[in-house]
C-alpha cells in the first residue's frame, strides 16, 4: 500500500494502461467482458483518484510529486505533480471513463477488444498530460492522446471516418510539431533540464518570448479549438462514435486550454499579454461565431460540435483577461463543458443507436413517446444555455466578471459586451433545436415506436446531472481549491510585467493585435 | 442596528422547492389526491411562513424592521462574495405575502381546472418549481441570487407555456418567451457586471451585490448610475412585457389558463417592477433612467390598451390588458413613487388573477372556446364567475372603492406632480381600459348567446375548487386597496407608511440629486415625512389629488357606459368605428402595430441569413475548410507527388533528412532572434 501512497499518481495515470493486459488475455469474441473489464478498470481508477481530491491540500503548490531521472544526459525526468488547475481537470478525467465504457455497451459492436485498449490508452495519455511537469514527459503524453484518438474516429467512426480522422491527426500534428520545436529551443537556451521549473524561469528577449508564445499556442490553439482553426472539430464530433465524442467534448478540448494556463502563460507572460488582444479577439468570435453557425445546422452532432466553440471562447477570453475571477471562471467552465456537453453527445447517441440518424428533420415531437429521454434532454439543454443554479452559470457569470473588470486587458468592456450575448444566441441554437426535435406533433411513424430510456441509460447520465446541479448550487469547493494555484499564476504574470520595464511592458500592450506580428517579426 | 436572524425563511423557499423536486421525480406515478395535497400544501406552508415573517416584521419599530437568513457562501472568488441569503424587509414581505397567497389560490383552482390532463403531476411539478423560483426572487438580497430566480420564473414560465407541447405553435410561443426574455437578460447581467467593477475592492470585503450593501455606497454608484439603471431596466422589459420587448406576453397565452393568471398577470411579469423598485436607491441618482422608465411605462400603457380594445380572443384581451397595466406599475417608479408602483402591483394581482381565472371558467365551460365572437349571454348560467369578473372589471377600471381604484389614482397623481403630458397619457389610457374591459364582459356574458349549438346546454358554472378562489380574489379585489386609503379621503394610507423605511434611500437620493444647496433642505423634509408619516407633505396637495380622483373616476365611469352602450345596444357604432380612417386603424391596432412582422423582417430573417450564407457556407465551409485547410492539404498533395521521387524507403535517408530538418529550423531561430 505504501509504494501506492508513494506514487499515487503514477498509479492513477498507469493504471488504465496496466488494464490493457487483463483485455487482451481474453479470448476473441469476449466482448460483454472485454467491457467489463475496462469499466471495472476504469472505475477503480476514479475511485483511485478521490484518494488525491482527499489528499489534496488547497494553495500547497504542486502536490503527489514524483520525480525520477529518465534521461540523465538531456535532463529530462520522469516528473508528476498536480496543483489546483491539473486537480479537477483529473478528477473530470477519471470521472468521465467508466461512463464512457458503459455508454459503449450497445454502440460498439465490432472489435470490441481493439477499442477498449484504445480508450485505456488514450486514458494514460490524458491523465499523463494533466500531470507531465516535465516538457518531455508532457509531449509524449500530448503525442501520444493522438494515436487512440485517430483510431477511435477512423476505425468506430460514420461515413467519412477516414477524412476525419486524418485531418484530425494532421492537424493537431502539425500544431505540435511547432511546440516540439519550441521545447528543443527553449532547453537550447539554457533551461538545463526540461522541467517545467526551469522553463518558466527561464529568461528570454521579448521577441524569443514572442515566437516561442506563437508557437505554443498555436498547437493549443488548434486543440481548443480558437477560430478559424476549428473546422476539424464538426468533423471529428460528427464521424466518432458517441463515447469518442463525449471523451473528445469532454477532456481533450481542455488539453488546449490546459496547455495555455499551465505553459504559453506562465513561460511567457508578456507575450501573453501582448497578445492577449489578439486571443481575446479571436475567442469573441468564437463565441458568436460558434453560436451563429451551430443554429443553422441540420445534424444534432454538429450542432453541438459547433457550440463547443462557442463555449470554449468564454475559457479562452477568460485565460487571457487574467483577473481571478476570469480565471476562475475559465476553469469552471472547462468543468462545466465537460460535464454539460459530454452528456448532450451521450443523450445524442442513445437516440442515435435507436433511429440511425441525427437529423433534427427527422424527429419532432418525440416527447410525448420518450419523455424521459426528453426531460433529460432538457436538463443538460439547461445547464449548457448557462440557466443559474446550473453549473453552466457560474463559468460563465465568473468569465464575463473577470473579464469585465480586467486591468490587463484592453477594451475589455466590449469584449463583455460581445461575449455576453453568448447567453442570448446560446438559448437561441438549443432552445430552437430541442423544439424540432422534441415538441410538437410526432408525425413520423419511425419515431411513434420509439423506445424511452432503460436503466443504463439512466444509471449513465445520473452522476453527471448530480455534478451538474451541485456545481451550479455550490460551486466554493471547486472555486476555493483552485484559486490559489490561479492567483499565484497572476501574481508570477504581474511580476513579469512589471519587471520587464514600466516604457517596454508599456509598449507591449500599447500595440495593436494587427501591428504586433508584423513589429516582432522586425 | 443589526438585522434580525430568522432561520425560517429558508423554509419559504425550499417548501415549494422540494414539492417540486418530489413531484418531478415520482413523476406519473402518484395518485391525483397525492399531487394536489403535496402541491397546495407546500404552497400553504410557504404562506404561513410569510405571514409569521410579516407579523414578526411588524412587531419591530420602524427603522429595524428587517429579517434576514444567511444559508451559505455561494460563489466566493478573489474580492468577490456573493452569498445565498434571503432577507424580509417591508417590501419583501408585501411581495412574499401576496405571491404566495396568490399562488394558493391558483393552485386550488388548478385542482379543478387541471382535472383529468394526462400531465396532471408534470403540471404542478412546474407550478410548485415557478413559486420556489418567484420566492427566491423576491426574497434574495443581492442581485445574483434575485437572478437565479429571475431566470427560473423565465425557465418556468417556458415550461408552462409551453405545456401542450404536441401543439408546436404552443412550444414557439414558450421558446419566444424565453428568447426575448434572454435578450433583456443580457441588460441585467451587464448592469451586474457594471455594479461589480464599480464597487470592486471598495466594500471592505462584503458582498458587494447586496441590496444594503449597494445602498450604502451609492455616492461611488452615482457617475454610472444611469448606465446601470438602463441595463438593468432593460431586464425588466423583457419580464415585464414592456416596450420594445413586450411581444411575448400575448403569445403566452398558450399556457394553461392558471398559467396565465399565477405567471403571465399576478406575479412574474411584475418581478421587474419589483426589481426597479428594489433598486430605488440606485434610480433616484438618475433622472435619466426615471426618464426612460416613466416614457416607456406611459408608451407601453397606451399601446397596449389600444390594441386590447380590438382582439376577440378573450384572454388576448387580458394579455394586452396586463402589459398596459404593467406600464403603469413602471410609469410609478419612473416619476419616483416606487411605494405606489408596488400597491399597484399588489392590487392588480388581485383583480388580474381573478379575470384570468373568470376567463378560465368560461373557456372551460365552453370546451376550449377562446374567441368572445363565440361567447354571449353567460350571466345567467355561470353566476359565480359572473359577479367576480365584474368585480375585478370596477377594479381595474378604478371605481370607487374598489382596489384598483386606490392604487391607479395614486400612480396618476404622482405623475400629475411629475409631468402632465405623462399624467394624460395615463388617464387616457385609464378611460380605455374601463371601456375594453366592459367590451370584454358584455360579450362574454351579456347579450344573447352566440355560444354554438352543441354546447350551449351543456355550458354550466365551474366546481367549487375553481369557484372559491374566484369569490375569495372578488373580496380582495373590492376591499384589497383598503389599506391604501389615502389621506385626502380620511385615511391614512398604512400601504405607503408601511414601504416607507425601502423608499427612504429613495427620498434621500432624490434630494441629492436635485443639487446640492436644496440637498440638506429636502433631505431634511423627507425625514420630516417620513416622522409624521408623510401626513404633513400629503396636505398641501390634498385639493389636486381629489379633482384628480374625481375626474378620473368620471372618466372610468364614461368608458364604463360606452362599453355597455355600444356593445348591447348600438353595435353599429363599433363597426363604424372600425371602419373609420378607411379602416386603417383597425387595421393597424388589429395587427397589433406589426411589431412581430417587423421584427420577423428586420432581425430573425437576417440573422439566419447571415448566420447560414454567410457565416457558415461561406466563411466556415467554403473559406476556411475549403480554400485554407484543405487547399492547403491539396498543394501540399502535389508538391508531395513531386517529393514521392526523395521517398526511396532507406530509413537512414529519412534520418538524415529528418535531422537536417530542424537543424535548418533550429539555426533559422538562432541567426534571426
Amino acid at each position: 500500500m505504501e509504494t501506492i501512497a508513494n506514487h499515487l499518481l503514477s498509479w492513477v495515470i498507469f493504471l488504465p494502461l496496466a488494464g490493457i493486459v487483463p483485455l487482451l488475455a481474453l479470448p476473441r469474441g469476449a466482448d460483454r467482458s472485454a467491457k467489463s473489464v475496462a469499466a471495472v478498470i476504469l472505475l477503480l481508477d476514479f475511485l483511485l483518484s478521490l484518494k488525491l481530491l482527499a489528499g489534496f491540500v488547497p494553495g500547497g503548490g504542486f502536490q503527489f510529486v514524483e520525480d525520477h531521472l529518465w534521461v540523465e544526459r538531456f535532463g529530462i525526468h520522469y516528473s508528476l505533480g498536480i496543483d489546483g488547475i491539473s486537480l479537477w481537470l483529473v478528477m473530470l478525467t477519471t470521472f468521465l471513463g467508466p461512463i464512457l465504457i458503459i455508454s459503449t455497451w450497445n454502440a460498439i459492436t465490432t472489435r470490441v477488444r481493439e477499442f477498449m485498449v484504445s480508450m485505456l490508452f488514450l486514458q494514460t495519455a490524458m491523465l499523463g498530460t494533466f500531470c507531465a511537469t516535465d516538457m518531455v514527459l508532457f509531449y509524449v503524453f500530448w503525442e501520444a492522446m493522438l494515436i487512440p484518438m485517430a483510431l477511435i474516429i477512423g476505425i468506430w467512426g460514420g461515413k467519412r471516418k477516414l477524412y476525419a480522422a486524418v485531418k484530425f491527426f494532421l492537424y493537431t500534428f502539425a500544431g505540435s510539431a511547432l511546440m516540439l520545436v519550441a521545447i528543443l529551443y527553449m532547453y537550447s537556451q539554457g533551461a538545463g533540464s526540461f522541467s517545467w521549473f526551469a522553463f518558466r524561469d527561464l529568461h528570454l528577449t521579448g521577441t524569443q518570448a514572442a515566437w516561442l508564445f506563437g508557437a505554443f499556442t498555436l498547437a493549443f490553439a488548434i486543440k481548443v479549438p480558437i477560430f478559424p482553426l476549428h473546422t476539424w472539430l464538426p468533423d471529428a464530433h460528427v464521424e466518432a462514435p458517441t463515447a469518442g465524442s463525449v471523451v473528445l467534448a469532454g477532456v481533450l478540448l481542455k488539453m488546449g486550454t490546459y496547455g495555455l494556463i499551465r505553459f504559453a502563460i506562465p513561460f511567457f507572460p508578456s507575450a501573453a499579454a501582448q497578445f492577449a488582444p489578439l486571443l481575446s479577439t479571436l475567442a469573441v468570435i468564437g463565441i458568436i461565431y460558434g453560436a451563429l453557425v451551430a443554429m443553422v445546422q441540420k445534424d444534432v452532432k454538429k450542432l453541438v460540435a459547433y457550440s463547443s466553440v462557442s463555449h470554449l471562447g468564454f475559457v479562452v477570453l477568460g485565460l487571457f483577461a487574467m483577473s481571478t475571477e476570469s480565471m476562475a471562471g475559465a476553469m469552471f467552465v472547462m468543468l462545466s463543458h465537460g460535464l454539460s456537453t459530454g452528456s448532450l453527445f451521450l443523450l445524442v447517441g442513445f437516440i442515435y443507436e435507436r433511429r440511425h440518424t441525427r437529423l433534427i428533420s427527422d424527429f419532432g415531437g418525440i416527447a410525448r413517446v420518450m419523455p424521459l429521454y426528453a426531460a433529460a434532454f432538457m436538463f443538460a439543454t439547461l445547464a449548457s444555455v448557462g440557466l443559474p443554479g446550473l453549473s453552466g452559470f457560474v463559468g460563465e457569470f465568473l468569465v464575463l466578471l473577470g473579464t469585465f473588470k480586467s486591468v490587463t486587458l484592453h477594451h475589455a468592456t466590449l469584449f463583455t459586451v460581445l461575449a455576453a450575448t453568448g447567453v442570448i444566441f446560446g438559448a437561441l441554437y438549443m432552445l430552437w433545436m430541442y423544439q424540432r426535435v422534441f415538441l410538437g406533433d410526432c408525425e413520423n411513424p419511425k419515431n411513434q415506436g420509439l423506445k424511452d430510456l432503460g436503466l443504463r441509460e439512466v444509471l449513465i447520465l445520473v452522476p453527471i446531472f448530480f455534478f451538474i446541479l451541485w456545481m451550479g448550487v455550490q460551486p466554493k469547493p471547486w472555486l476555493k481549491s483552485m484559486e490559489p494555484a490561479l492567483e499565484a499564476l497572476i501574481e508570477q504574470q504581474q511580476q513579469a510585467l512589471s519587471a520587464s520595464g514600466g516604457s517596454e511592458a508599456l509598449r507591449w500592450v500599447e500595440i495593436t493585435p494587427a501591428t504586433s506580428l508584423e513589429e516582432v517579426q522586425r | 442596528m443589526h438585522p434580525i436572524t430568522v432561520e425560517y425563511l429558508r423554509w419559504i423557499v425550499l417548501l415549494p422547492l422540494g414539492g417540486a423536486a418530489f413531484l418531478g421525480i415520482t413523476n406519473r406515478r402518484l395518485p391525483t389526491v397525492v399531487v394536489s395535497l403535496v402541491a397546495s400544501l407546500t404552497v400553504l406552508g410557504s404562506f404561513l411562513l410569510s405571514a409569521q415573517a410579516f407579523f414578526a416584521l411588524r412587531a419591530l419599530p420602524t427603522a429595524g424592521r428587517l429579517l434576514t437568513d444567511r444559508v451559505y457562501s455561494w460563489m466566493p472568488v478573489g474580492d468577490l462574495r456573493i452569498d445565498v441569503s434571503f432577507m424580509v424587509d417591508p417590501l419583501t414581505a408585501v411581495m412574499i405575502l401576496f405571491v404566495t397567497g396568490v399562488a394558493f389560490l391558483i393552485h386550488i383552482y388548478s385542482i379543478g381546472y387541471m382535472k383529468g390532463d394526462r400531465g396532471y403531476q408534470r403540471y404542478f411539478a412546474y407550478l410548485n418549481l415557478f413559486v420556489g423560483m418567484m420566492l427566491i426572487l423576491v426574497l434574495s438580497d443581492n442581485l445574483p441570487l434575485l437572478f437565479v430566480g429571475w431566470e427560473g420564473v423565465g425557465l418556468c414560465s417556458y415550461l408552462l407555456i409551453g405545456f401542450w407541447f404536441e401543439d408546436l405553435a404552443n412550444s414557439a410561443a414558450g421558446k419566444k418567451a424565453f428568447l426575448v426574455n434572454r435578450i433583456g437578460d443580457f441588460g441585467f447581467l451587464l448592469g451586474m457586471l457594471l455594479i461589480a467593477r464599480t464597487l470592486a475592492g471598495k466594500v471592505g470585503g462584503e458582498n458587494l451585490f447586496s441590496f444594503a450593501v449597494m445602498a450604502q455606497h451609492t455616492s461611488l454608484l452615482a457617475p454610472v448610475a444611469t448606465a446601470i439603471g438602463l441595463l438593468l431596466f432593460m431586464g425588466a422589459t423583457g419580464k415585464s412585457a414592456q416596450i420594445p420587448l413586450f411581444v411575448w406576453l400575448p403569445d403566452a397565452m398558450a399556457g394553461p389558463t392558471p398559467v396565465s393568471a399565477l405567471i403571465h398577470a399576478a406575479t412574474m411579469v411584475t418581478a421587474g417592477v419589483y426589481m426597479v423598485a428594489r433598486m430605488n436607491f440606485l434610480y433616484v441618482l438618475t433622472p435619466t433612467a426615471m426618464a426612460v422608465v416613466a416614457v416607456i411605462g406611459a408608451l407601453t400603457a397606451l399601446v397596449a390598451a389600444t390594441i386590447a380594445v380590438t382582439q376577440d380572443d378573450i384572454k388576448k384581451v387580458l394579455a394586452y390588458s396586463t402589459v398596459s397595466q404593467l406600464g403603469y406599475m413602471f410609469l410609478a417608479c419612473g416619476v419616483g413613487a416606487f411605494g405606489a408602483g408596488i400597491f399597484h402591483v399588489m392590487t392588480h394581482a388581485f383583480f388580474k388573477a381573478l379575470l384570468f381565472m373568470g376567463a378560465g371558467s368560461v373557456i372551460h365551460a365552453l370546451h376550449h372556446q377562446q374567441d368572445m365572437r363565440y361567447m354571449g349571454g353567460l350571466r345567467s348560467k355561470m353566476p359565480v364567475t359572473f359577479v367576480t369578473m365584474f368585480a375585478a372589471m370596477l377594479a381595474i377600471s378604478g371605481v370607487f372603492p374598489f382596489a384598483g381604484f386606490f392604487s391607479k389614482d395614486e400612480i396618476l397623481y404622482n405623475t400629475f406632480l411629475d409631468s402632465k403630458v405623462l399624467w394624460a397619457i395615463g388617464y387616457a389610457v385609464a378611460g380605455l381600459t374601463a371601456f375594453y374591459m366592459t367590451r370584454l364582459l358584455a360579450l362574454t356574458f351579456f347579450g344573447k348567446s352566440r355560444v354554438d349549438e352543441e354546447h350551449v346546454h351543456e355550458v354550466h358554472e365551474s366546481p367549487l375548487s375553481m369557484t372559491i378562489p374566484l369569490m375569495v380574489l372578488g373580496v380582495l379585489s373590492l376591499i384589497g386597496g383598503w389599506i391604501g386609503w389615502p389621506h385626502f379621503l380620511g385615511g391614512s394610507n398604512r400601504f405607503e407608511t408601511w414601504l416607507a423605511p425601502v423608499f427612504r434611500h429613495g427620498m434621500e437620493g432624490e434630494a441629492m440629486a436635485h443639487g446640492a444647496e436644496n440637498a440638506v433642505h429636502a433631505s431634511a423634509a423627507a425625514h420630516a415625512a417620513l416622522a409624521h408619516g408623510a401626513e404633513t407633505a400629503v396636505h398641501a396637495g390634498g385639493s389636486t389629488e381629489l379633482a384628480l380622483a374625481v375626474a378620473s373616476l368620471a372618466l372610468a365611469l364614461l368608458g364604463i357606459a360606452v362599453g355597455f352602450v355600444v356593445y348591447l345596444r348600438r353595435l353599429d357604432v363599433a363597426e363604424a368605428a372600425r371602419r373609420a380612417a378607411g379602416g386603417r386603424l383597425y387595421w393597424l391596432l388589429k395587427g397589433k402595430y406589426f411589431v412581430d412582422e417587423i421584427y420577423e423582417a428586420l432581425i430573425v430573417r437576417p440573422g439566419y441569413w447571415l448566420s447560414d450564407i454567410v457565416f457558415f457556407r461561406f466563411t466556415d465551409a467554403g473559406l476556411i475548410d475549403g480554400v485554407l485547410v484543405n487547399g492547403t492539404a491539396r498543394s501540399l498533395g502535389i508538391l508531395g507527388s513531386v517529393l514521392r521521387l526523395l521517398q526511396n524507403g532507406m530509413l537512414r535517408w529519412y534520418a538524415y533528412s529528418f535531422t537536417l530538418g530542424v537543424l535548418v529550423i533550429l539555426f533559422y531561430l538562432v541567426r534571426h532572434l
